[in-house]
């Protein structure tokens, strides 16, 4: 045998035990969730058998998927752009020599690592009619109560809030770094030109910035899709679905109605909008990025 | 994973012009300071009801007693203990076969050139976009024709094979000098031994980066547990927390506020003490 035929099989038999992980629990279910988006779910009696587009023109004709992607649009609008910009403040902030600054990083960060089913029991709490602290502090300013989490006009806005609580101080982490990375000489160039603070932030930071601030990003859309946790403790989707995110009604179509063949083209559309945002990340935003 | 820069250490001699100075930085200091009590307000606030009496939950004295009752009758009316022992062995679990897996892989891919290296790879970070929380339904059908529903490896099993520790070691094990690994060899020692002297001493921050970032992951992981687990003897403390505090038990903020601080309570004394490696670890982890 020669040297690259000797490579080859020592490298694969490295590859092996990662790729049967992976080949059974990431490549052949998502193949397994295509196949069968195009199937009916079996039933006691009735195996599944092809069924077309059925799941589809079912998804098409299904208000609460509507409602679904509609909510998650809005959930990702309201979180991302808030928790990046809130992350920039928190990072400029703890960058530069306040008082007390170990702490107040240390307050930001502290969300992150805590189990989000967790938090979302205090923030149940925090938000509970008549009880919580919300509706104690609106009331001592003379507010009306209002049923944060019953009320269809608030509930999202009150997930959005969790969420954002929950990331910004993550991401924050990513723009510290990138801020200390910024050679001191470029602040002393500037400082000689005479720019304010305000210009040498937005012609010379926030730009040299940009990386961080697509990679943040790039997290923040994936993260708009996959936070549910706080979704079951706080609404469970409700009121009347004002709450849903695709990944809940994927849970409840596929363990709450057991209707698998359904929840599988489901997948399908979770897996096309994540594909999505991967295709623009490696095909537009990272191409000067090279791995080797 | 890439795109922001490495940290460099400050250079802390040289003056920073645009560091604020009296008035502003006065200014500044009470908008972060006021941002972080925001921040922490949830918690404290929990911290509170967790420990007075339930009648102070919503009313805020500072004569009110102190308690630690709540947390007892927590700890008494579900099995915690339990539950506790149970993430411990999910984690341990997860992160000794992802550490194997990945140090496997990840040497490969970093220094053995082989036909199908770069389709491997490709493959490989294919998981970083189809995240295992997407594909609840069919893994949960994959798991159910091995009977496997209601274990502890069932929660395990979809997150063992991590693209992001392959891909984090990796980057790692390129940045080893290819001259250590050829004196390894000379002195007659297998690939193997090579990997084991020569890299994974080497690629220790590493580890303990992406070690700390997957407990607190798997810790903290609720939906796929949730769907694979339905008794105490399974059940991780996310789960437990869940059913205990969406059951009869649900009027009673001051132990619910306990039990949810139980729960968090290692993960955030391990921040406390060792807050400096936790922030340099995540954000080790998500720079490479």
């Amino acid at each position: 045998m020669n040297n690259r035929a000797t490579a080859t099989i020592h490298g694969w038999l490295l590859l092996l035990p990662a790729m049967a992980c992976l080949a059974l629990f990431t490549h052949w279910p998502a193949v397994a969730s295509f196949i069968d988006s195009f199937m009916s779910t079996p039933r006691a009696r009735r195996p599944a058998r092809f069924v077309g587009l059925d799941n589809y023109e079912q998804m098409l004709a299904d208000p609460i998927f509507w409602k679904a992607m509609a909510n998650n649009l809005w959930f990702a609008l309201g979180t991302i752009p808030t928790s990046i910009a809130l992350a920039l403040l928190m990072a400029v902030w703890v960058n530069d020599r306040i008082a007390g600054r170990t702490l107040v990083r240390m307050a930001y960060f502290t969300p992150t690592i805590l189990p989000m089913i967790a938090v979302a029991n205090i923030w149940l709490f925090f938000f509970t009619p008549q009880y919580g602290l919300l509706e104690q502090i609106v009331g001592a300013f003379g507010g009306r109560s209002t049923n944060w989490l019953g009320s269809q006009d608030t509930a999202l806005y009150a997930v959005i809030i969790v969420a954002i609580w929950k990331e910004a101080g993550f991401f924050m982490i990513f723009y510290l770094a990138a801020l200390q990375a910024i050679p001191p000489s470029l602040g002393e160039a500037a400082a000689i030109e005479g720019a304010s603070r305000w210009t040498f932030f937005r012609r010379v930071q926030f730009p040299l910035l940009m990386p961080t601030t697509l990679f943040v990003l790039i997290n923040a859309v994936i993260n708009a899709f996959r936070m549910v946790d706080h979704i079951f403790v706080m609404t469970r989707g409700g009121p009347d679905n004002a709450t849903t995110l695709l990944l809940f009604y994927i849970y409840q179509v596929g363990f709450g109605f057991w209707d698998t063949a359904y929840a599988a083209a489901l997948t399908c559309v979770l897996l096309a909008l994540l594909a999505l945002v991967a295709f623009v990340q490696y095909g537009w935003l990272e191409r000067r990025t090279h791995y080797q | 994973m890439s795109g922001a820069p490495r940290p460099q250490p400050m250079a802390a001699t040289r003056p920073d012009p645009y560091a604020p100075k009296g008035l502003a930085l006065t200014l500044e200091s009470l908008g972060a300071i006021l941002l972080a009590l925001i921040w922490v307000l949830p918690l404290a606030y929990a911290v509170w009801a967790a420990v007075h009496p339930a009648e102070y939950t919503t009313r805020f004295e500072l004569t009110a007693p102190l308690t630690f009752e709540n947390f007892t009758r927590a700890w008494a009316a579900a099995p915690f203990a339990r539950y506790f022992l149970n993430t411990f062995i999910l984690v341990t679990m997860i992160l000794a076969f992802q550490l194997v897996l990945g140090t496997l892989a990840a040497y490969a891919l970093a220094r053995q050139d082989f036909w199908g290296r770069d389709l491997a790879f490709a493959l490989i970070l294919a998981q970083l976009m189809i995240m295992p929380d997407a594909l609840i339904v069919e893994n949960y059908r994959t798991l159910a024709r091995v009977n496997l529903i209601d274990t502890i490896p069932a929660i395990a099993l979809p997150y063992i094979a991590s693209a992001f520790g392959i891909f984090l070691l990796r980057q790692t094990f390129k940045t080893v000098p290819k001259e250590l690994d050829d004196a390894a060899r000379v002195e007659g020692a297998s690939p193997l031994q090579v990997l084991m002297k020569v890299y994974v001493p080497l690629a220790k921050p590493t580890y303990i980066a992406y070690g700390l970032v997957s407990v607190s992951y798997h810790w903290n992981n609720f939906l796929w547990p949730l769907l694979v687990t339905n008794s105490v003897e399974s059940r991780p403390l996310t789960v437990g927390l869940q059913v205990f505090s969406s059951s009869d038990q649900g009027i009673d903020w001051a132990v619910i506020c306990a039990a949810t601080l139980m729960t968090s309570a290692p993960l955030l004394v391990g921040f406390l003490l060792f807050q400096r490696q936790f922030v340099q670890s995540f954000m080790r982890a998500g720079i490479k």
